[in-house]
């Protein structure tokens, strides 16, 4: 059934957040600390134990998939309602602030990326599970 | 007629936020494959008329919610909201290869520190060179070139005044929007082509919102890699903002 997929990155989802609530509010901040990250890792754990035990059907990963390929249209979504108007009101010193940041973290990007071997690409032939609904989103 | 259409539309927020979506993705692959022939993604083209939306309704309407704020579109506030967005996110680590996750491990946790660190010290330096000079601004302006979010939390943590938080929260969402837009420009540059280059990228870019939308405009399939490292963007920043790095810039202000 499609709704256990969909049930089962929900309660990743969930259990991900109430964790990384939790480890906020162990650290003393006031903020969720890598929630999405811990439901992401459950979910990649999830879907190993369930694979290895057979109880992984094609309807079943496509409720999760499903929502892996409406990620585009939600990021756009997002992207409309973005603050622009105060984003760009800032001034001089929030444009130069962003633009330095970003730009000298786009330079220690490039540095370490180009330190990488290029080993890793006949990996990306192999990637037999990728999302079967994203082949049409280039 | 066609105030029974608004009415219907504005009824089914959701639903209709699902169709101007559609549209727009519609309209950017169009656009792609007719005037770029493809050079530019249609994805990065569709995040860019986002935000285009985006500050029009914001210039419309007058508040912080962009296109969302019409009443015509608040679907698009649900679907492009926290909760969808991550929701969509954690889907994608259903595509994540284990073996190239563990190989990134140690440099995506490198990348974090140095992504969290490096924007603070010169978000902090440019303000002090604009005449921010005592350390609770200095510390909230850098806070923000790390995330909108890390910016305003360090800011009320620390005592910082609402104009300087407002620069702050500024700072933050012009880095997510030049992020959003320059990483498919920038992708060569930045040696965007494998799991573990994404994970460095998630980890310096920072922002959620700017490497999601970096990444899927660049390559869909790095998307989960990216987000995995970068979604403690957020965490780590607020961790250390009010905390190691104001310490460090009151010492080092006196």
């Amino acid at each position: 059934m499609i709704i256990y997929g969909t049930a089962l990155l929900a309660a990743c989802h969930l259990l991900g957040i109430f964790l990384g609530d939790l480890l906020g509010q162990f650290l003393g901040v006031k903020t969720n600390v890598g929630g999405v990250g811990i439901a992401m890792l459950l979910l990649i754990f999830a879907r190993l134990f369930l694979a290895k035990r057979n109880l992984l059907p094609k309807l079943t990963e496509m409720g999760v998939e499903y929502w892996g390929a409406m990620y585009i249209p939600v990021v756009v979504a997002m992207a409309a309602q973005q603050d622009m108007v105060s984003a760009l009101r800032g001034g001089p010193v929030a444009i130069l602030a962003a633009l330095a940041a970003v730009s000298l973290c786009a330079c220690v990007i490039a540095a370490i990326n180009r330190t990488e071997k290029p080993e890793a690409l006949p990996n990306q032939a192999k990637d037999a599970q990728g999302n079967p609904l994203l082949a049409e989103a280039e | 007629m066609l105030e029974i259409l608004q009415k219907a539309a504005a009824g089914n927020g959701l639903v209709t936020a699902f169709a101007v979506v559609g549209l727009v993705v519609l309209l950017a692959g169009q656009i792609s494959r007719r005037l770029t022939f493809g050079r530019v993604h249609g994805s990065a083209i569709a995040i860019v008329i986002g935000l285009g939306l985006a500050y029009w309704g914001g210039s419309q309407t007058g508040s912080h919610k962009g296109l969302a704020d019409m009443s015509l579109f608040g679907g698009i506030g649900l679907m492009g909201g926290a909760m969808l967005r991550d929701f969509a996110i954690v889907a994608t680590a259903f595509e994540v290869q284990v073996t190239e996750a563990k190989r990134a491990g140690l440099i995506g946790a490198v990348a974090l520190l140095l992504g969290t660190v490096l924007p603070f010290i010169v978000g902090a330096a440019i303000a002090w060179s604009f005449g921010y000079t005592d350390a609770v601004s200095m510390s909230t302006i850098g806070a923000g070139a790390v995330t909108y979010i890390v910016g305003p939390v360090t800011g009320a943590a620390i005592g910082a005044s609402p104009d300087v938080m407002a620069l702050s929260i500024a700072t933050g969402l012009l880095k997510a929007i030049l992020v959003m837009v320059g990483t498919p420009m920038a992708a060569r540059f930045l040696a965007l082509k494998t799991p573990r280059s994404a994970m460095v990228f998630g980890g310096l870019a920072g922002t959620v919102s700017g490497v999601s939308a970096g990444l899927a405009a660049t390559d869909r399939k790095l998307v989960p890699y990216g987000a995995l490292v970068a979604t403690f963007h957020t965490g780590l920043g607020c961790l250390m903002g009010p905390s190691v790095l104001f310490f460090a810039t009151k010492a080092l202000m006196g």
